[in-house]
């Protein structure tokens, strides 16, 4: 008989029992609306075991491959144990390896964990200055590329953890992570599709990571990357994007300041603004968002009525911390 | 008539609008043209702001689903429960004629014969009175 194990009880499930009647029907606490694997409230991952197909119906490509599936319409034929998707973290120590300012604000740190950690470039850690203080940070680095975790981390205004990372951390230090989530990253197959890479700031740091994971994998189609900030002394890593560039002639980086007349080989104005006045269309291009939150949420909306469809569309709004 | 024969009449004679409209396929093929259409109309697209695009696109997939008569399992009561919120601010039945005229739009545009889109037409409109808290 099939198991399913979730919270550290395991239930034995029974013949066309859904996974969702089996837990819930053992008083588990997860949420669920339609019961017919479409609103997707029922969400969780599998951390053991492989969810059937049938349960990854209607998701998005970058969570079928970290195994999420849909509770109410899976029905697993080997054991499985399950967790809600925000359970689903694992801590592990790390030493800081190098710390280096990327620009005024915004400081490159590579971190080495002391155990291997599973992750795609433009998934996020939690990186934790005491155990109940933590901020999430955008991985750069490729795995199999990169020996070391990379993290651009933005020095906010009284930011306690991005002012302690700032100002004391120090090379051969050890933090604690939490983590990898999120679902922005680089999905192979479709290779010829076109891409497109909108950042903000350090929303560069997923990006970066993003490019050279498809860039790496032989993404054939033409990849535009724009990154904005208010100034010149704001962009960054412009001198690695423009080898890229030389080096891969179906890649594009577009570096744009908003804030004063932009210099040669610079664009004036806003990053998505500057996108979506050189890309009409967004039919069948992928798309990654990355930075600032009202303008993730504004050019999602404005990338998806443009054309672009809601599985092509990746976003990782950078929320700050609202906590003193 | 075989039996093989005599099954094929009983399920095709039987198929529900879900199926006859092409199940799954029919409701992803819908999905994104719809929503599209309900997120560009100035008269409704207010109830739309602020909210997480992703969780509304499921949403949405969950309302064709339930339009073109396909497995749901939701109930008068939810309908109620889930735009109460939105009854509040003001949701009636313009918005939801609006609402209704987008899900017959995107059914022509996807070249569905004028009475399979009568007959989804039907089973929102029988949603009406719990969607808007009567």
């Amino acid at each position: 008989m099939t198991s399913i194990t979730y919270g550290g009880n395991t239930y034995p499930l029974d013949k066309h029992q859904s996974v969702l009647d089996c837990l819930v029907g053992h008083g588990a606490p997860v949420p669920f609306s339609c019961r017919s694997g479409v609103c997707q409230t029922c969400l969780m991952r599998a951390v053991r075991g492989v969810p059937p197909e049938d349960s990854q119906r209607g998701l998005k490509d970058s969570l079928k491959l970290q195994n999420y599936f849909l509770a109410c319409v899976c029905h697993p034929t080997d054991d499985l144990e399950a967790a809600l998707p925000q359970e689903v973290v694992c801590s592990l120590p790390a030493t800081v390896t190098a710390l280096e300012p990327l620009n005024g604000e915004i400081m490159h740190v590579s971190l080495e964990c002391h155990a291997p950690l599973e992750y795609r470039a433009g998934q996020f850690i939690n990186l934790f200055r005491d155990p109940t203080l933590g901020r999430s940070y955008s991985l750069a680095s490729v795995p199999g590329h990169d020996e070391h975790l990379h993290l651009h981390v933005r020095r906010l205004p009284q930011g306690r953890v991005s002012g302690w990372i700032h100002e004391e951390l120090r090379a051969g230090q050890t933090v604690e992570i939490r983590g990898p989530s999120g679902d922005c990253f680089y999905v192979p197959g479709r290779p010829e599709q076109e891409m497109v890479l909108i950042g903000t700031g350090s929303g560069l740091a997923p990006l970066y990571g993003i490019l050279r994971d498809a860039l790496r994998r032989g993404h054939s189609g033409p990849i535009r990357l724009f990154h904005g900030s208010r100034n010149r002394a704001g962009l960054y890593l412009t001198g690695e994007l423009r080898e890229l560039a030389r080096n891969h002639s179906n890649f594009e980086y577009v570096p744009c300041v908003s804030g004063e007349e932009p210099a040669p080989g610079l664009e004036g104005g806003r990053a998505h603004e500057i996108a979506f006045r050189e890309i009409g269309d967004f039919k069948d291009k992928r798309l990654f968002l990355c930075g600032h939150p009202e303008m993730v949420s504004a050019a999602k909306k404005r990338a998806f009525l443009a054309g672009a469809a809601m599985k092509d569309i990746y976003a990782d709004p950078f929320n700050v911390n609202a906590a003193p | 008539m075989t039996e093989k024969k005599l099954a094929d009449w009983w399920n095709e004679s039987h198929a529900s609008l879900y199926e006859k409209l092409g199940g799954e396929a029919a409701v992803n093929a819908a999905v994104d043209i719809f929503y599209r259409k309900v997120l560009a109309d100035p008269r409704i697209n207010r109830f739309f702001e602020g909210v997480d695009m992703e969780k509304q696109a499921a949403k949405q997939k969950a309302f064709l689903t339930m339009a073109f008569g396909g497995p749901h399992n939701y109930t008068g009561m939810d309908m109620r429960r889930g735009h109460a919120h939105l009854v509040k601010q003001g949701l009636n039945d313009s918005h939801f004629d609006a609402v209704m005229e987008h899900l017959g739009a995107t059914m022509k545009e996807l070249n569905v014969p004028d009475e399979l889109i009568a007959q989804a037409a039907a089973i929102a409109e029988s949603t009406r009175n719990d969607v808007l808290g009567r």
